[in-house]
C-alpha cells in the first residue's frame, strides 16, 4: 500500500492504493465531542474509509450501529452524491470496535448524519476529483473536459471510462486542493426516497441480529439477577437447575447465577429450578410511591441553578396573574423487540464479542478490564440491533456474556428474557416537575420557574427544560435524587419528558392569558426563527383555527433537540369512558439538508409512536425493590389499530444539517395533551394518560 | 427426550428434544433457522409467528410435540429468493426499520392472505393487531399487505 503524504495540516483524507486492486480513501469523521478539535483541523486518524475497486465497486465502511434509523444507507448516499457513484454498485461494512481507529464509534444524539455531512461529502467530493483526473491523464486530455456522472468520467468527445478501470490510476494521481462541494440543486442522490441497503435482508430472515449469531462450539445461557436493584447473591443452590436435562453447568457472575445449557430453552427451564437467596440490599423496600414522595419533598427547596435569566422570583412576585402547577413524568422502559443478548468467546489470551450495540468501545473496554486484557486482544463484532433507542448505549449484557464464557471457558451466548429485558433496564428518569409561571397585564409571561426533582444524573434529568420563549425572567433548577433504580437515556432522553412539561405549561400560560396557544408560541419565539417556522408550518397544514367536529380538540407542539426543530399538530377526543381517540396528527420538521425523505418520514413516524406507547399506555412502577411489570402484557405498547395517521411536512431549510432519530419524539405528548385539554377542559399533567382521569362525570 | 419428525420449509426433519420444547427454540438452536425471533416467550407479541399446517401459529409457546408430522413454514421457507408477493411489497414499500419483528409480521400478513386474498383496513387490523413492532412501522405494514392484495386500501 502506498500513501500519499498528507495534503495539508487542515485535511483529512489520506489517498491510498490497495496493491493496485483500487482506490482507497481514508478520512475522519468526528464525534459529537470532537466537533471542536475537528474544526481545528488538528487531530487528523482516519475513521471512515471509501474504498473503489477495479470492479467498480463502491465500498464504504461505517462506524456507526444500524439500529432501524438508517445510517447503514444514509451515510452511503452521502459519500455517493458527491462521488457521482452509479448507486447500485455501491456497497456498505460494518466497522468492528476499534480503540482510535473511528473516533468515538458510539451512535446516540441523533448525531450519525449530523456528525459526518461534511467530511463524507469532501471525501466522496476528493474521490471523484481524483477520478476526473485519473481519466485525463488516462486519455490526455485536459481535465475540465472531463466530467463524473453514474459511476463513469465521461469526456466531452463523449467517450468514457468507468469508476473501476480508473481506481487503481487514480490512487496516484495528484491530489486536488480545495475539492468544490456540489450545489445542493445538482443532488441526484440527496434528498430521493432510496430504499434502505438492508431491507432485503430483513424481510427473509438472512439478517444477522446479535440474537441470531452462531458460534462453533457455542453454549447458551440465561441469567438469574437479584429482583432487587442492587441485591447481591447470598447462597444458591443449583443441584436441580443441573439435573435439568440440556443443562450443562451452572455458575455465579457478578450480575448472578448463570445457567449454561445446550439450547435456550434448556437454559431457561434450568434457571427456573434454581434456589437463591438473595442479600436484598438498601433498596429491599423501594417503592414508586416513597420515590415520588421523596421528590416532592426536595421539590420544597431550591435545588441547583441549572440556567436562568433576570430575576423569576421577583418577577413572579410582582406578576399581574400568576399560574401554578405540578407535572409527574414516569419511569419508562425501552423494550426493544430483540431483548438484550450477547455472544462471547473468551480465550486465555484473547477475547471474540458479536454484539448488537451501540457502544462498542465501551463494550470492548468493559472485557478488556474485566479480563485483564490489552484492549487490542478484543475483538467486538457489531451485529444488527432489533432496536437501540439508548438501551444499547449500557454494556451490563455485554460484560454478562464475557464473564459467563470466561467462567465456563468456551463461546457462550447470554439471552436476557423479556422479563429480564424489562425488569432490569435503565428507565427513564420519573420526574416531579414545579411550575410557576407569571403574565403581565396584557397575559405575557413575565416569568417562569421550573424545579425538577428526579433519579439518574442531571443531564438525563434536566436537558431540555429552558423554555425557547422570550420570557424575560427565568429559573430552572433541579435536585437530583439516588433511588436505586437505573437511569439511562431513552430515545430523545431530556426533551422527552421536558418537552411534554415545558409545551403542556406554556399552553397553561395561554389559555391563562386566553389567546390562542399557537399566536401566544407564535409571538414568544420572535428570537427563535427556525423553531417557529416549524411552529407555522405545522399549523398552517393541521388547517389550525378552521372548525372540528364536535367533541375534537386540537393541540399544538414545538421543540428544537438534537439539532432539528419540530413541531406537532394533534387532534383528539375523549369519549366517555375517558379513552382517547387520536384522529389526526402533523408534523412539521426542519432538520435542514434532507438525506432521504422516506427515511426522515419513517424516523418521525417512529418517535411518534414510541412516544404515544409511554403516553397512552403503562409505566414503569416500582414495589419492593424491583420493577412490577414483566412482559408486553403488563407493559403494554401501540398496536397497528392504535396507531394514527401521521402526515410529515418537511420544511426546506438551509440551516445546518441536524438529527432526526429523536427530534420527532418530544413535541407528540404535549401536542396530545394539549388537544385533550382543548377537547375536554381536563389538564393532563400526568403521564402516562389514565382515561378514569378523563371520564365525564 | 422424544424424537419428533416434521416438515420444515418442505424439509422432513426429525429433531430429539424434550417433548415440550417450544417449537422456537427448536427452529433457532437446533435447526438454525435464526429468521424466526424470540420477542415475549408468551405469545404478546408475535415475533415469532410461524405457519404449522399453513395456520399463524406463536412459535414461542407451541411445544415440539404438538408438531410431531405437521408441517411449519418460517421466513426462510416463505421464499428463497425474495419472490413471495409479499416480500416484494415490503421492500417496494421499505417496511422494515429495526427489522426484528419482521419475520413474524410478514408471517401473520402471509396466512391472512391466505384466508383473506383481500382484506380491509379493518380486517388487517384484527389479523395485525397482536403482532407488535416498536419502530413504528405499522403504517407502511398496512400498505404493503394492500399493495401484495394487489388492491387499494380503505375502511
Amino acid at each position: 500500500m502506498s500513501t500519499q503524504p498528507s495534503l495539508s495540516r487542515r485535511d483529512f483524507i489520506k489517498i491510498s492504493s490497495v496493491a493496485g486492486a483500487g482506490l482507497l480513501l481514508s478520512f475522519y469523521l468526528p464525534s459529537k465531542d470532537e466537533l471542536a478539535l475537528a474544526a481545528t483541523g488538528e487531530a487528523f486518524a482516519p475513521n471512515a474509509w471509501l474504498k473503489i475497486d477495479n470492479d467498480g465497486i463502491v465500498t464504504i465502511t461505517v462506524a456507526r450501529s444500524e439500529m432501524g434509523q438508517g445510517v447503514l444507507t444514509s451515510m452511503p448516499m452521502i459519500v455517493a452524491e458527491e462521488l457521482e457513484a452509479d448507486w447500485k454498485k455501491v456497497r456498505v461494512e460494518q466497522a468492528n470496535a476499534h480503540p482510535t481507529k473511528y473516533g468515538s464509534m458510539s451512535t446516540g444524539g441523533s448525531f450519525s448524519v449530523r456528525g459526518s455531512w461534511q467530511n463524507l461529502r469532501t471525501a466522496g467530493a476528493t474521490a471523484r476529483e481524483l477520478l476526473i483526473s485519473a481519466a485525463a491523464q488516462t486519455w490526455g486530455v485536459d481535465r475540465s473536459t472531463c466530467r463524473a456522472e453514474n459511476g463513469k468520467v465521461v469526456h466531452s468527445s463523449g467517450k468514457e471510462l468507468p469508476y473501476g478501470q480508473l481506481a487503481s490510476t487514480a490512487a496516484t494521481v495528484h491530489a486536488p486542493t480545495g475539492v468544490r462541494l456540489k450545489d445542493p440543486k445538482d443532488f441526484k442522490i440527496l434528498g430521493k426516497r432510496l430504499p434502505k441497503l438492508d431491507t432485503p435482508s430483513k424481510v427473509n430472515g438472512a439478517a444477522k441480529f446479535g440474537m441470531d449469531i452462531r458460534v462453533p462450539g457455542m453454549l447458551f445461557s440465561s441469567i438469574e439477577r437479584s429482583p432487587v436493584f442492587g441485591g447481591k447473591v447470598k447462597s444458591f443452590d443449583a443441584s436441580k437447575a443441573k439435573a435439568t436435562p440440556g443443562v450443562r453447568d451452572v455458575v455465579q457472575v457478578d450480575s448472578g447465577i448463570a445457567v449454561i445449557a445446550n439450547s435456550t430453552w434448556a437454559a431457561f427451564q434450568g434457571r427456573k429450578e434454581l434456589s437463591v437467596q438473595w442479600d436484598e440490599g438498601q433498596y429491599a423496600n423501594q417503592s414508586s410511591e416513597a420515590i415520588w414522595q421523596s421528590l416532592e419533598e426536595m421539590a420544597k427547596s431550591r435545588g441547583s441553578v441549572d440556567d436562568y435569566e433576570g430575576d423569576a422570583e421577583s418577577a413572579l412576585a410582582g406578576a399581574a396573574k400568576q399560574v401554578e402547577a405540578v407535572y409527574y413524568a414516569p419511569l419508562v422502559a425501552h423494550v426493544t423487540m430483540e431483548p438484550m443478548n450477547c455472544v462471547a468467546d473468551v480465550r486465555s489470551d484473547r477475547c471474540e464479542i458479536w454484539v448488537p450495540t451501540q457502544s462498542p468501545q465501551q463494550i470492548q473496554n468493559e472485557a478488556a478490564r474485566i479480563l485483564g486484557l490489552p484492549v487490542d486482544k478484543v475483538r467486538v463484532n457489531v451485529t444488527l440491533l432489533g432496536g437501540g433507542f439508548g438501551r444499547r448505549l449500557q454494556t451490563d449484557y455485554g460484560s454478562d456474556a464475557v464473564r459467563v464464557s470466561k467462567a465456563i471457558g468456551a463461546p457462550v451466548q447470554v439471552i436476557w428474557t423479556r422479563e429480564d429485558d424489562m425488569q432490569h433496564d435503565w428507565y427513564r428518569p420519573c420526574t416531579y416537575n414545579v411550575l410557576k409561571g407569571g403574565l403581565d397585564k396584557d397575559g405575557w409571561p413575565v416569568a417562569w420557574m421550573h424545579r425538577i426533582a428526579g433519579p439518574g444524573s442531571r443531564g438525563l434529568v434536566v436537558a431540555g427544560s429552558t423554555p425557547p420563549y422570550a420570557i424575560p425572567n427565568f429559573r430552572v433548577d433541579s435536585h437530583i435524587k439516588e433511588t436505586g433504580v437505573p437511569i439511562g437515556a431513552w430515545r430523545s432522553v431530556g426533551p422527552s419528558q421536558n418537552g411534554f412539561v415545558v409545551e403542556s405549561f406554556i399552553d397553561e400560560l395561554a389559555h391563562a392569558a386566553k389567546k390562542d396557544p399557537f399566536e401566544f408560541r407564535r409571538h414568544l419565539l420572535s428570537k427563535s426563527p427556525r423553531l417557529r417556522r416549524a411552529l407555522e408550518v405545522a399549523a398552517e397544514k393541521a388547517g389550525w383555527g378552521k372548525p372540528l367536529p364536535a367533541g375534537v380538540g386540537r393541540g399544538i407542539a414545538a421543540v428544537e433537540s438534537f439539532g432539528s426543530a419540530v413541531a406537532e399538530v394533534v387532534e383528539a377526543s375523549v369519549a366517555k369512558d375517558g379513552s382517547v381517540k387520536i384522529h389526526r396528527i402533523v408534523a412539521a420538521v426542519d432538520c435542514g439538508p434532507i438525506v432521504n425523505p422516506d427515511t426522515l418520514e419513517a424516523q418521525v413516524e417512529g418517535g411518534i409512536v414510541y412516544s404515544l406507547s409511554s403516553v397512552l399506555k403503562d409505566e414503569i412502577t416500582i414495589a419492593k425493590g424491583r420493577t412490577v411489570q414483566s412482559n408486553f402484557d403488563d407493559y403494554r405498547i401501540l398496536t397497528i389499530d392504535e396507531m394514527p395517521k401521521v402526515e410529515t411536512h418537511i420544511i426546506p431549510s438551509t440551516e445546518s444539517v441536524g438529527g432526526i432519530g429523536e427530534p420527532g419524539l418530544p413535541p407528540v405528548a404535549p401536542a396530545l395533551c394539549n388537544a385533550i385539554f382543548a377537547a375536554s377542559g381536563i389538564r393532563v399533567r400526568r403521564l402516562p394518560i389514565k382515561p378514569a382521569d378523563l371520564k365525564k362525570s | 427426550m422424544a424424537s419428533i419428525t416434521l416438515i420444515v420449509n418442505g424439509k422432513k426433519q426429525t429433531v430429539e428434544v424434550a417433548a415440550e420444547t417450544p417449537l422456537l427454540w427448536v427452529l433457532r438452536d437446533t435447526l438454525g433457522l435464526t429468521g424466526t425471533k424470540y420477542g415475549c416467550g408468551a405469545a404478546h407479541c408475535g415475533s415469532c409467528t410461524v405457519h404449522v399446517n399453513g395456520e399463524a401459529t406463536r412459535s414461542c409457546v407451541t411445544p415440539i410435540e404438538y408438531c410431531e408430522g405437521k408441517t411449519v413454514t418460517t421466513i426462510e421457507g416463505l421464499s428463497a429468493d425474495l419472490s413471495h408477493p409479499l416480500q416484494k411489497a415490503w421492500i417496494q414499500e421499505d417496511v422494515p426499520q429495526c427489522g426484528y419483528c419482521q419475520s413474524g409480521q410478514i408471517m401473520s400478513a402471509a396466512a391472512l392472505l391466505i384466508q383473506n386474498p383481500h382484506p380491509t383496513d379493518k380486517i388487517i387490523d384484527d389479523a395485525m393487531r397482536s403482532i407488535l413492532c416498536r419502530c413504528g412501522t405499522y403504517p407502511r405494514i398496512r400498505r404493503a399487505i394492500h399493495l401484495a392484495a394487489g388492491q387499494k386500501g380503505g375502511k
